[in-house]
């Protein structure tokens, strides 16, 4: 612990944090435009200066280290006035254009100069113009506005790993841009809108749409991907304007990926707004009423085994469970299926699907293998954890594949099963690594889980993990990868069929087993229609609505209170920042109606008792989540084959981002960068 | 003056050529190795009895300097960094050194090198002098085949290789830091200190960097012994020192002097005098650019050396006299100046970056008679919020020369700019007509 | 100078010739293992060199990818050095210096004769000529003011008459001698001379 003084005030930190750090732990703020607590110190925006006793110069507190006995003021007039000075530098070139600019109400530098900012310019040269530069269809900017405090280029390198932004010439010539003006390649990127702290770099589609103070702002949580990044949804009325990430040390820091951030246009496009009803190849307009009844008599006239329902990826937990209610208490069926291909599961014990080091841990972990997964598209945030795990501890990566960029370094093996099958047989060099790694970290990609030795990889890996205490109170290095927002939620309630071999459910379909069949969102269906009567419940018209025959108007994530489980096993809310559009309602509220249809009761009085019934289940499962049954290894079928690793179109990888004009965007310039090499 | 067995560099003009032989004929060389086995401790004592200052600008002593490397070698190894990077408008004595007196800086490196316990020593040369960088490299390929240097250097027992780095035009790169950044194939931006070079520099590596000048002249301290030159110049400003003159004399040269000579000394005696006489001097920059400059009250007593020219709030910087007379527009030359620090700004710290421009537009305006009364204050602000407000000295190198002309002709710019744009609205410039208060005043 | 022109017409290829490969991989020695990106800029040189005193884009990306350094690194610090050039000059690229101690005597006559003898601007390439001039900065050669570099070589103790036969000289294709033009050895006080006489006259 180190004692100093601040502004008079005595106070004790521990060792190691900067002037900066210990002025804010004195409770004194300390403007800044470059410092910021993610990124590597610049000390170059010069508007965080103190004065330290016998230091003759004013001191950025930022990069200075605080020490033993210091006595640092804020609140002399010293420190005033070379701020001030700063400040008007920094506005002297500075574009009056706050009245246009779309940063205007969030803007650091205008917050600043109310402090620090004289009311009238003594610049009197002509003011300096910059050529806007092309940063992608994400990224609109205003280079003029730029006080070069290289955040953007610090996050480039630093966090998301692509160091393509830099800044060029120098002295007042120095201007931030990528190479050859082409846009970043990272899915990560729009954070530079977050981090500029004032109007250089906003965001492109949100131009021009709102100003901070209109907007309604819900935090609430991202269903994009299975991560469950915290977000703040700001709305306008019904539109989502905009999300922005909200900080979760655990789970997505302060970033959120491109596509949690930019597939929100997607909630306007697409959607399904009234109850339709297909009549000779066409849909028709219909009532609740009319849908509800025609859904009933289809119910009455199909025997209960002919009956099946498939459960989406974005769909949140209460539906799901009132889904399962529905099927087990109205139609007397068991036949619910949420996955989607056949994609292996053990549910015995909750650990066997979860990311059990927690994203947290990548940063403990002193080895990473990775088995079949490509986290820089499944999991956009967690890769982003993995490659600051690679630069804080130098922490060893290995792939089971060569996946491309991961925007860190890796080692590859052949992409065989066969190499798994070695290291479980301690017949490979990366069979002693594992064992004598403190912390791996195995992690199982969907991919993998589908092959046809799915089974095999993942019981054998976990018993080869288990034999050499990798799995213990302290570290559970068996980690999944889930690809989607309802994955872990689903099989939390139990919506999957199994037998351990394949999804009986999604064969029974191909096989045309079933007559009616209830699509709950699930939309990345790859089947073929031939005499199925299927009801779709969902918000987007896209790859279900179409091969629907009643099409039952949902909610988004936005427009619904919901609970989701992420890829660890946290239990999260998303909140209702707007509601459903016209007819639409909450997809619970459409399955207790029709309920009521169908058994003439309601399954729920209200949503609070949905809520406490599903979480009573929860807490039920989580307690009974002690099984000690172990699957024997030996038996199970293992086939030498190459591991494939799912391409997934990053992009429109569900009905809200297909929906979504800037994802299209996106996806055709990465199409572009990819078609002209990406070497720009 | 200085007698001519105590001058250290003795082929300053080449007279007599700078190829080893020649050298060894003057003395470089001659107990190399005697000199190294005397150890560490006495070499750095030595300096630091001598009282040798850094040549490059800062004048920190250099033993001590020394002295901030570990003792030991780490896990890391150590680096010695030669600055080469001669840019001070004003400064050309490096260039001299590189080129005439090469073996003295190598065997400089050598000593010192054994003295920080570096193995690898780079000489970062400005990209301009690309002959001399060439000679240097010949000297070098020389020291190489007599075993001077790599393994073993001159029977030392110490293993040392020299390699040359070319700059590429950035005078910021003359800034230890940037000189290291650069020299890492990044841009020259300034590195934030702490933590300093000494524990922290190349590649994370414990680096001393010092200037070629300050290196050339180490073996010969060692060898004439420290009281020698401490006993030349002032206590705290000792021995000799190249001068660079150049301006408004009729014999512009550099020459080895004591330190602490007078200027009007070193000018009338070596450079020929001021055209038009010594009457006709208006001021000189004593120090390369970033030196506030003196008046011809002040030049006609001040000594140059580094504390009686801090005591008139000057420096003695790299040594570079720029003598300004009464033939020149003084605030024209100051304008050129501040063009120089807008074109070399590195553009990393914000007062810097928008100030240096600002300064040279607003003195370009005054050399015009174009700005109006209150600006001259202004400036003055402008240049009192660069300076200690950066991460390196370059904002202090840009202040210090406006600062100096309105310390010191002040009465002159006024006069020049005497307008107030409020009475005698000038349409000629009519942004400095004040919309606002015009407005006012009608109402 | 504002941010360095980047030409417009680009070459679409850009290889080091083998000789260059040979310098830049003893280059890459001179620096520990895995630092080869101090090495940038001098294969910047080494393509400027080879492309006639200019370097093309496809040069910075191939020595980005001779380095195994981003693209942005390469291209940030071609920017930001002065000695680069991102336009063609002429073959024979004339540097005026004209900061203050050049100026005070007279650097501007140079430049003058600079506009008279080559072109009104600066960074202009005429057609049918083989050089260019530009204004730069302070070369570090003040007491033999005012001076040129002409590529490598300094042209010291100018005045206009002086520069104009050079430039005329260069004109026709011919290679001037570098060193002072008013006939003193190097940087000693001309007809001054009151130091180390003794070898001097040796």
């Amino acid at each position: 612990m180190l004692k100093l003084k601040v502004n008079n005030k005595d106070i004790e930190i521990e060792e190691g944090l900067t002037v900066l750090q210990a002025c804010e732990k004195a409770g004194v703020e300390i403007p800044r435009f470059c410092y910021h607590e993610k990124l590597s110190i610049a000390g170059n925006c010069r508007m965080c200066l103190v004065e330290i006793e016998k230091s003759p110069k004013p001191v950025a507190s930022c990069a200075m280290p605080a020490t033993e006995g210091m006595n640092i003021k804020t609140n002399t007039s010293f420190v005033e006035k070379s701020r001030k000075g700063v400040m008007e530098f920094l506005l002297a070139n500075h574009p009056l254009d706050c009245p246009v600019c779309d940063q205007g109400g969030e803007c650091d530098l205008q917050d600043q100069s109310l402090f620090y900012g004289v009311d009238k310019s003594r610049y009197k040269e002509n003011k300096r113009a910059v050529a806007e530069k092309n940063m992608g269809p994400l990224i609109k900017t205003q280079m003029t506005r730029c006080i070069h405090c290289t955040r953007c280029i610090r996050f480039a390198t630093e966090i998301a790993g692509v160091p393509e932004l830099g800044a060029i010439g120098r002295g007042e010539n120095m201007e931030i841009t990528t190479y050859l003006e082409k846009s970043m390649e990272s899915e990560l990127s729009a954070n530079v809108v977050d981090l500029c702290p004032v109007g250089a770099l906003t965001s492109k589609p949100y131009v021009f749409e709102a100003r901070p103070w209109e907007l309604k702002k819900t935090e609430s949580i991202d269903v994009m991907d299975a991560i469950g990044s915290n977000i703040r949804v700001d709305t306008y009325g019904w539109e989502v304007k905009r999300i922005l990430p909200r900080i979760n040390e655990d789970i997505n820091e302060e970033w959120i990926s491109d596509k949690t951030r930019y597939a929100c246009d997607g909630l306007l496009n697409q959607r399904l707004d009234t109850p339709l009803i297909k009549y000779n190849n066409k849909f028709d307009k219909a009532s609740w009423n009319e849908v509800n009844n025609i859904i009933k008599a289809k119910i009455k006239e199909t025997s209960s085994d002919k009956i099946c329902g498939l459960t989406g990826d974005l769909t949140n937990m209460e539906t799901l469970f009132i889904f399962k209610e529905f099927f087990n208490k109205c139609l007397n069926s068991k036949n619910l299926e949420s996955r989607n291909d056949d994609v292996y599961l053990n549910p015995e014990k909750r650990e066997n699907y979860l990311f059990n080091s927690h994203i947290n841990g990548i940063e403990e972990s002193d080895f990473i293998f990775l088995i079949g997964s490509n986290p820089r598209y499944e999991a956009t945030i967690l890769n982003a954890r993995i490659r600051k795990a690679y630069l804080k501890n130098k922490t060893k990566i290995v792939s089971s594949n060569n996946v491309g960029d991961l925007t860190y370094h890796y080692d590859f093996l052949k992409g065989k099963t066969g190499d798994i099958k070695e290291i479980v047989e301690d017949k490979h060099p990366l069979s002693n690594i594992i064992k004598l790694s403190k912390k791996p970290l195995i992690i199982l990609g969907q991919s993998v889980l589908s092959s046809n030795s799915g089974r095999y990889i993942f019981e054998s890996i976990k018993y080869f993990l288990k034999k050499n205490g990798k799995i213990n109170n302290e570290w559970n290095s068996l980690n999944i990868i889930s690809e989607n927002a309802s994955t872990v939620g689903s099989f939390d309630l139990g919506i999957f069929q199994n037998n351990n071999v394949s999804n009986q459910v999604l064969s029974n379909l191909k096989n045309q087993k079933y007559e009616l069949v209830f699509l709950l969102g699930r939309d990345n269906l790859k089947f073929k229609k031939k005499n199925e009567f299927i009801i779709y419940q969902g918000s987007h018209g896209d790859k279900g609505a179409e091969i629907a025959d009643i099409i039952l108007p949902g909610s988004a994530y936005t427009e619904q209170n919901g609970y989701f489980t992420n890829l660890e096993g946290k239990l999260q809310k998303a909140y209702k920042a707007s509601y459903p559009p016209g007819e639409a309602r909450e997809d619970w509220k459409i399955i207790n109606d029709l309920a009521e249809v169908v058994n003439n009761k309601k399954l729920f009085n209200n949503r609070e008792e949905l809520e406490s019934s599903l979480i009573n289940y929860l807490n039920l499962m989580y307690e009974k989540n002690n099984s000690t049954k172990e699957t024997d290894v030996k038996d199970l079928v293992f086939e030498n084959e190459n591991i494939i690793i799912n391409n997934i179109d990053y992009y429109y990888s569900n009905s809200i981002a297909r929906a979504s004009k800037t994802m299209f965007k996106c996806r055709n310039e990465k199409t572009k960068l990819e078609s002209t090499g990406t070497e720009g | 003056m200085l007698r001519d067995e105590d001058r250290i560099f003795k082929n300053l003009y080449n007279d007599i050529g700078s190829d080893l032989n020649s050298a060894k004929k003057r003395g470089d060389w001659s107990n190399t190795k005697e000199l190294c086995a005397k150890g560490r401790e006495w070499i750095i004592s030595e300096i630091k009895s001598s009282e040798l200052r850094g040549r490059g600008g800062a004048g920190f002593p250099t033993g001590l300097k020394w002295s901030f490397a570990p003792k030991e070698i780490g896990s890391r190894p150590h680096y010695l960094v030669i600055n080469a990077d001669e840019s001070e408008p004003g400064t050309c004595k490096d260039r001299d050194i590189l080129r005439f007196e090469p073996h003295k800086l190598i065997e400089g490196c050598l000593i010192s090198s054994y003295a920080v316990n570096a193995h690898k020593c780079y000489i970062y040369i400005r990209g301009e002098y690309f002959i001399e960088g060439q000679k240097l490299q010949k000297a070098i390929d020389e020291a190489y085949k007599n075993n001077f240097l790599g393994k073993d250097a001159c029977g030392t027992g110490w293993d040392l290789d020299i390699y040359i780095h070319y700059g590429a035009g950035a005078y910021i790169c003359g800034e230890e830091t940037a000189l290291l950044e650069s020299l890492e194939g990044k841009k020259g931006q300034p590195r934030l200190k702490p933590p300093f070079p000494a524990l922290i520099g190349l590649y994370g590596c414990p680096t001393i960097i010092n200037n070629v000048e300050t290196i050339a002249v180490v073996p010969s301290i060692l060898r004439r012994g420290a009281k020698w030159f401490a006993a030349l110049g002032n206590p705290k400003n000792t021995g000799t020192k190249i001068y660079c003159i150049s301006g408004n004399v009729n014999s512009p040269c550099n020459v080895e002097e004591e330190m602490g000579i007078p200027l009007k000394d070193l000018i009338e005696t070596h450079a020929g005098g001021v055209i038009g006489g010594w009457e006709n001097l208006k001021a000189v920059i004593p120090g390369g650019s970033s030196m506030p400059l003196l008046p011809k009250r002040i030049c006609d007593t001040i000594k140059m050396d580094f504390d009686s020219l801090i005591a008139e709030k000057s420096g003695l910087g790299t040594a570079g006299i720029i003598v300004i007379n009464n033939d020149q527009d003084i605030i024209k030359c100051m304008s050129r100046i501040a063009r120089f620090y807008k074109h070399e700004s590195c553009g990393q710290c914000t007062p810097c970056r928008e100030g240096s421009g600002w300064m040279w537009r607003m003195l370009e305006r005054m050399a015009k008679g174009e700005a109006s009364r209150d600006e001259v204050n202004m400036l003055m602000d402008v240049t009192k919020q660069i300076e200690g407000h950066t991460i390196c000295a370059f904002g202090e190198g840009s202040a210090w020369p406006v600062q100096g002309l309105l310390r010191h002709f002040k009465k002159e710019v006024e006069k020049r700019n005497n307008f107030n744009p409020l009475v005698n609205r000038n349409k000629n410039i009519p942004y400095l007509v004040d919309q606002h208060l015009l407005e006012k005043k009608n109402a | 100078m504002t941010i360095k022109k980047i030409c417009k017409e680009q070459p679409e290829h850009f290889e080091l010739t083998e000789k260059n490969i040979e310098k830049a991989k003893k280059i890459i020695t001179n620096y520990p293992e895995g630092k080869q990106q101090s090495a940038v800029m001098a294969l910047l040189y080494l393509a400027q060199s080879q492309n006639e005193n200019w370097i093309p884009l496809a040069a910075m990306k191939y020595i980005g990818k001779f380095l195994n350094i981003p693209y942005i690194k390469v291209y940030e610090v071609a920017t930001f050095y002065s000695m680069y050039n991102l336009s063609p000059v002429g073959k024979n690229f004339i540097q005026v210096c004209t900061t203050t101690p050049c100026m005070i005597r007279g650097a501007y006559k140079i430049v003058d004769a600079c506009k008279e003898k080559i072109s009104n601007n600066e960074n202009e390439l005429l057609e049918g000529k083989n050089c260019s001039w530009v204004e730069v900065e302070c070369l570090g050669a003040c007491v033999n003011g005012p001076m040129m570099q002409i590529n490598n070589d300094y042209f010291e103790d100018l005045d206009k008459e002086k520069t104009l036969k050079i430039l005329d000289q260069i004109l026709k294709g011919n290679s001037p001698k570098p060193g002072s033009y008013r006939g003193r050895t190097n940087s000693e006080p001309e007809k001054n001379r009151k130091t180390l006489l003794d070898t001097k006259n040796a």
